[in-house]
């Protein structure tokens, strides 16, 4: 066991393995502090630092060496040393830097939500909510492509895309050969595949869960329904290519897609295979769990009644049974 | 005039010729260094001599040799970098054409400080002349036994190869150009860690600029300390510059560091004035990356001190009133020379150039490459050029390699500095598409410092 390291992320102190890097660090302490982080996904090997919404400013190197980094670094790619001091929504100046990729990551996006599948668990949706401005000042066309079917059940709309990369290293790392990567540089810079080559894998359908924006969908799922009407629970079956943990999205009697279990920053705990994800979509496919916990915040859960009753009900009996009876009617399926 | 270190023999007929350059005195240096030096001596008398890497950075040779890691049972490579693509910086090509046979002793000088057995020379795709004469080069050393195996019989091994690449600006960056190297997409990559400790396959690498590797032969040939006492301060040595836009004389020049500016561009040793009689309005001092200043702000310090070519007498001054080095491709504007369009150009080369791989850069380049065109050609309005400085703003210091600084420096500097004429643009554009806004105070004397009692 390796001495744990003392870092202190907005004044809140955190003991954590050393070689961790500053983004995890804060998602151990939790709560508003946490950056956040469309390219950086801890369950793939080499990625982040890219989309620079995780900058972050530290204000104390380390106990050795107590000089500040010159400038912001991603946190998601920078280890944190003992007695690190980091400074996230308590500087100024990661506010603005922030506030300014997020402008920019914004200026060639189409803001299509309203027709966009991954509208609610958009990470780009909550990013520009919470930290970008309500009017651009790009006045200029937006870069477009056309939308691409990439293998027959997924669908790539480059318009969309924000270059992070995910995709591309959930091919390199989990799949045994990668047809798609980027082509072209600067803003022109394109997820496509090989000529003529479709994506054509066990374990391609990932790329539709790293995916940060709408620019990778399923096309067993667009446009059947948006996310927050859907119930998700979580089910498994056994399954011979990965360990079948996955969550079921409802619509009524019938499963409109698959997925795999999301956390709360919107990372899979394990990756599912294309069977699970694309050819089970029965409720006698899987052995259901109970209804999958969205965190509050989140637009998915705002129609769902949560196994916790709120406080108000707590107190009055006539509510609590109400509460239950809903409860139970909400969650039968 | 002062004595040349490496353009000595630049003028002996067949100098790129293994005979002839040895005839004068060429691979005296692999000599002295693999007989009678160690590997550590040799990175001693490179620190000595102050040299700083002439890429751009002006990071100190020495030091950067000294921070290689050196583990076990791993191998150790050195990366000559010749992707010069700044535009303005020329002369890495006109070393590399004209007396190609000094890169080479360089190459063999810092390999064997380094301890590599394999070293590469980085050149751009573009210049497949360069590689050609390069090749010929290396063929011609290693046929004279300075190259292969057992070097001089001093049981050193090196073999150097020579590396075309895809002709990308951004291969120019050391992280990127490794990756290009490997055989990979040319994308920087997120540092720490460092190419010292994990470069080329990962293994610990150093990556240095042509110019670079070529001072290392005269500071071996005739030590570190007295390769110092030419320059000045912690700029010292000579340093190649590539004058160019409206010169008598442009080329390459080789200097002493501390030239005063107004001596390089007007005395007829060096560039011989502005071009048909006018007048100088700005200056990029130092490739396209650096800020632009203006004719009044070149010459002089804002202190009223005389500027000079050296590394800390060019960024006096900081980015209020100060430029950079760089890699030494000066570009000289004269007073009918457009500082909007010379603006547009510069970010329409950066639009080209990013690599798309973080964000800020990506968009933001493109982005000021629209508004600047959009000012450039009449259809601008006053607040665009708030907002340019706002996007260089954002840009800048938020992305993985300099090329993001690199974008945005040119745009906030010649706002800076030139904001009149942006102005001029959005008020007169239909004037502005027929002429030029002239020199105006451009080059008036600076405003005397107010003196503030103590």
């Amino acid at each position: 066991m390796s001495e744990k390291v003392k870092v202190t992320i907005d004044g809140i102190t955190v003991d954590v393995e050393p070689g961790t890097s500053i983004l995890n660090a804060a998602r151990q302490i939790g709560g508003d502090i946490v950056p956040p982080a469309m390219c950086y996904y801890s369950k793939l090997e080499g990625s982040g630092g890219k989309c620079r919404t995780c900058l972050v400013k530290v204000s104390k190197g380390s106990e050795k060496d107590p000089r500040p980094m010159p400038k912001l670094v991603a946190s998601c790619r920078t280890g944190v040393m003992d007695g690190m001091e980091v400074q996230n929504i308590t500087s100024p100046e990661v506010i603005e830097a922030r506030k300014g990729v997020v402008e920019i990551l914004l200026i060639n996006h189409p803001l299509d939500c309203p027709v966009c599948d991954q509208a609610g668990e958009c990470h780009l949706q909550d990013l520009s909510y919470e930290h970008g401005v309500a009017n651009t000042r790009y006045e200029f066309e937006r870069r477009t492509f056309d939308r691409i079917d990439i293998g027959d059940k997924i669908q790539l709309h480059m318009t969309r895309c924000i270059l992070c990369y995910r995709c591309v290293y959930v091919a390199d790392q989990l799949t045994d050969s990668r047809q798609h990567g980027i082509l072209g540089r600067g803003d022109a810079s394109e997820i496509s595949t090989y000529i003529e080559k479709a994506i054509d894998n066990d374990f391609s359908g990932n790329v539709i869960d790293v995916c940060p924006v709408g620019a990778l969908t399923d096309r067993t799922f667009r446009f059947k329904n948006r996310v927050w009407f859907s119930k998700p629970v979580d089910a498994h079956r056994h399954c011979p290519t990965c360990k079948g943990k996955v969550t079921l999205w409802y619509k009524g009697e019938e499963v409109l897609r698959v997925t795999g279990r999301k956390d709360e920053f919107g990372e899979v705990e394990d990756f599912i295979c294309n069977t699970c994800r694309f050819e089970t979509k029965n409720t006698k496919d899987w052995v259901i769990e109970g209804p999958r916990q969205i965190s509050h915040k989140s637009v998915i859960s705002s129609n769902h009644y949560e196994m916790v009753p709120l406080p108000v009900i707590k107190q009055n009996p006539a509510l609590m049974e109400a509460n239950k009876i809903e409860f139970d009617r909400a969650s039968k399926i | 005039m002062a004595r040349k270190l490496l353009l000595e023999h630049i003028n002996v007929p067949g100098i790129n010729t293994f005979d002839v350059y040895r005839q004068n005195g060429g691979y005296r240096s692999v000599e002295k260094a693999l007989k009678t030096m160690s590997p550590d001596a040799i990175v001693e008398e490179v620190k000595t001599s102050g040299l700083r890497g002439r890429g751009g950075a002006g990071f100190p040779t020495g030091m950067k040799w000294s921070f290689l890691a050196k583990p076990e049972g791993k191998e150790r490579y050195l990366v000559c970098n010749a992707d010069e693509s700044e535009p303005g910086t020329f002369k890495d090509r006109y070393l590399m054409t004209y007396i190609p046979h000094l890169l080479i002793e360089g190459m063999i000088v810092s390999s064997f400080a380094l301890g590599a057995k394999t070293s590469y020379i980085y050149v751009r795709g573009e210049m497949m002349p360069q590689i050609r004469i390069l090749e010929r080069a290396i063929a011609e050393a290693k046929n004279a036994g300075f190259l292969g195996k057992n070097i001089l019989g001093s049981g050193y091994d090196l073999e150097l190869y020579v590396q075309p690449g895809g002709g990308a600006y951004i291969c120019g960056e050391e992280t990127a150009l490794i990756e290009s190297l490997e055989g990979k997409r040319g994308n920087p990559r997120i540092k720490p860690p460092f190419p010292a400790i994990s470069g080329v396959w990962a293994c610990p690498t150093v990556v240095n600029n042509v110019e670079t590797i070529a001072a290392v032969v005269p500071i071996i040939n005739d030590g570190g300390e007295e390769y110092a006492k030419i320059g000045i301060g912690r700029s010292t040595g000579t340093k190649l510059i590539s004058a160019s836009g409206n010169l008598n004389k442009p080329g390459v020049y080789e200097i002493d560091l501390g030239v005063p500016v107004e001596e390089f561009l007007y005395s007829d040793e060096y560039c011989g004035g502005i071009a048909n009689g006018k007048r100088l309005k700005a200056v990029v001092a130092g490739g396209s990356s650096v800020p632009i200043l203006p004719a009044n702000l070149i010459l002089k310090t804002v202190n009223n001190e005389a500027r000079l070519m050296s590394y800390e007498s060019l960024s006096d001054g900081g980015f209020q009133s100060g430029s950079m080095l760089g890699s030494g491709g000066l570009i000289a504007f004269d007073e009918d020379q457009c500082i909007v369009r010379n603006t547009w150009n510069f970010a329409r080369f950066y639009h080209h150039e990013s690599c798309g791989q973080c964000s800020p850069c990506r968009e933001g380049t493109g982005w000021m490459e629209k508004v600047l065109h959009r000012l450039e050609y009449g259809h601008g309005k006053m607040s665009d050029i708030d907002l340019l400085v706002d996007v260089a703003k954002k840009i800048e210091g938020n992305t993985i390699c300099p090329l993001g600084d690199a974008a945005a420096w040119p745009v906030a500097s010649a706002i800076r500095h030139f904001r009149d004429e942006f102005e001029w643009h959005v008020t007169n554009p239909k004037e502005a598409m027929e002429r030029n806004y002239g020199l105006a105070k451009y080059a008036d004397p600076l405003p005397k410092l107010e003196e503030v009692s103590q």
